[in-house]
């Protein structure tokens, strides 16, 4: 194994080559900008199902929602007969992002610039003065507006969760998760009608797999997470599975919290150096459980690849889609949900536990710390390569201590990205 | 009649010196991250939120902090103080424009604007929040003012990272 390569290798990124153990993860993945242009090709715009919203975010005829396909700034809409639709948010004229509003109601998107205005399916219908002034000027008299419109992506839905894809001839949603993820993704959006809570917005100065990797490592949760074993909502000793499908892109973090407290071992007691004397919180409302999905599972994590990871954890449910922005930074957009059914009491229960996760929540702060360090470190020191070696690739899947997951996601990469 | 009104903006006008140097007060203790001290600005009942100003004008309830009751906010504090991760930084919270806008049995309404910079090593400082507090004040027994709703709205949507001290 070359250690030094990325000292010495091209700067154009595409002779790179992986190292040869599987174990070993090259940094060059999270910081270079050719490979970053090459995500956009393969996997962004490539056979994949990019993740854009939840229907509960655009519930009427004429309600819109800016998103983002990959890096690309879209607009997602609801046509009059319902129907859901997926455009650039980029005047077909000189390209302009002409949606500036998070979320509304229109019936057509007109270009501030020059007025090009487009209907909620995205087409063309107006330009002004197309056929100039005084017989002067205007269009060309073959302009037709219907080669104009906005570029479209295909749309899709499954249990209210809405994606989009550059790929015209891409497998259906069920096909795209695979059976083992499927299967966990259709307890947690189970058919029930959402009700949108919020959306939390940040910027992490990190490469978006990074997050992705992080979402498939439950190696870090007990460690990183001291807020999950203080207060007794984790242990590493929970019966947990971590599936992934086939190709290894897809994956899920399960777990189900025992009733009461669960046993803290002396095994994991010292293997966790940050380990607390479990407290009982002043207010334990917060973490109370009400049993809501057909599932095992109080705890579900599910990583879709590229950009989605969906979490159902206790009475928290939420979507994040990682918007990459160049390869050493991404947005994240948190849309948190409920049931339509919710009485208002179990609304705030959802309210007062999402004091856990989000930009400012008991475990969201470390993480969103935790992958900035990471970045720092990947970004500034002497170019190497990243560990991922515990576990074993042919290991049950509710082995916890592991780096399982994180393997498999770089073995299909390797293969889209044709490392 | 006019005396009563101009008794009423006195009133008011005390009010706003007074609440003026609570949120001095305030900000000194987030300052020196002193959490624990930060909940007892406010009642035992109160309602405490941080809330994105899209999501707050478009009727969404979700907080980015959601406290009902200090005894949430204790548990913030201890969680803060004894169980998170995050990077050493420095905190500077300024609070100004206070207003009183109105007194009642309820207690007073109240207003202000707040901006948290903070700074992280070697980095330069920055604005990590820019917002308005909606405030309602109460007496306590010994006529203390406490905060019984701070519903801290923000326009800084986007989130540099994290927050991770209350504001």
């Amino acid at each position: 194994m070359d250690v030094n390569r990325g000292l010495s290798g091209n700067s154009n990124g595409f002779d790179r080559a992986w190292p040869d153990d599987a174990t070993r993860i090259p940094d060059w993945i999270y910081t270079d900008q050719d490979v970053y242009k090459r995500e956009i090709e393969k996997i962004f715009l490539g056979r994949h199902w990019n993740y854009v919203g939840l229907e509960c975010e655009v519930p009427e005829p004429g309600s819109y929602m800016r998103s983002y396909v990959g890096p690309f700034p879209v607009v997602v809409t609801r046509d009059m007969d319902g129907a859901l639709h997926v455009f650039e948010n980029r005047c077909a004229h000189r390209g302009v992002e002409f949606c500036r509003e998070y979320r509304g109601k229109a019936d057509s998107f007109i270009c501030p610039y020059h007025n090009w205005t487009y209907d909620l399916k995205g087409d063309l219908t107006a330009i002004p003065f197309r056929r100039g002034v005084k017989g002067k000027g205007g269009a060309p008299k073959d302009f037709e507006m219907s080669e104009y419109g906005l570029r479209r992506f295909r749309v899709s839905t499954r249990g209210g969760v809405i994606f989009a894809t550059a790929c015209e001839d891409l497998e259906s949603i069920e096909d795209y998760l695979g059976p083992e993820i499927c299967a966990e993704f259709d307890a947690t959006f189970d058919g029930t009608e959402f009700t949108l809570l919020g959306v939390h917005r940040n910027i992490l100065p990190s490469n978006w797999k990074l997050y992705q990797e992080n979402l498939k490592d439950p190696y870090h949760a007990t460690l990183l997470h001291t807020y999950l074993t203080t207060f007794g909502l984790f242990v590493s000793s929970n019966e947990s599975n971590i599936p992934t499908d086939k190709y290894g892109r897809h994956g899920g973090l399960l777990s189900r919290r025992p009733e009461g407290r669960p046993d803290v071992s002396e095994e994991e007691k010292s293997n966790m150096q940050a380990f607390k004397q479990t407290m009982e919180l002043n207010d334990p409302r917060v973490l109370k459980f009400f049993p809501e999905a057909d599932s095992k599972w109080s705890g579900s994590v599910l990583t879709i690849f590229p950009t989605l990871t969906a979490l159902r954890q206790t009475n928290i449910l939420n979507t994040r889609l990682l918007v990459p922005r160049g390869p050493n930074e991404f947005m994240m957009l948190w849309t948190v949900f409920g049931r339509s059914d919710d009485d208002e009491e179990m609304t705030r229960h959802r309210l007062r536990q999402n004091n856990i996760f989000g930009p400012a929540g008991f475990l969201g702060i470390e993480d969103n710390e935790a992958l900035k360090f990471l970045q720092d470190g990947i970004r500034k020191a002497m170019p190497r390569e990243g560990l991922a070696v515990l576990g074993e690739d042919d290991e049950a899947t509710d082995t916890l201590i592991t780096e399982r997951a994180i393997r498999g996601m770089y073995r299909y990469y390797r293969d889209v990205m044709g490392f | 009649m006019a005396t009563v009104i101009q008794n009423k903006a006195g009133t008011l006008r005390d009010a706003r010196l007074e609440i003026e140097e609570f949120n001095y007060a305030y900000a000194e203790t987030l300052d020196q991250m002193d959490v624990d001290s930060w909940a007892e600005f406010f009642s035992d009942d109160a309602f405490y939120q941080v809330i994105a100003r899209d999501n707050f004008e478009s009727g969404l309830p979700l907080g980015l902090i959601y406290c009902e009751g200090k005894a949430m906010m204790k548990d913030r504090a201890y969680a803060l103080l004894n169980t998170e991760m995050f990077a050493p930084r420095y905190l500077h919270l300024t609070i100004t424009n206070t207003r009183a806008l109105s007194s009642d049995t309820d207690g007073i309404r109240a207003s202000a604007n707040y901006t948290l910079i903070e700074t992280l090593v070697e980095e330069p400082s920055r604005v990590q929040q820019v917002g308005k507090y909606r405030d309602l004040f109460v007496r306590d027994a010994e006529g203390a003012l406490k905060l019984k709703e701070r519903v801290c709205i923000y326009d800084s949507v986007m989130i540099d990272n994290c927050l991770v001290f209350p504001v």
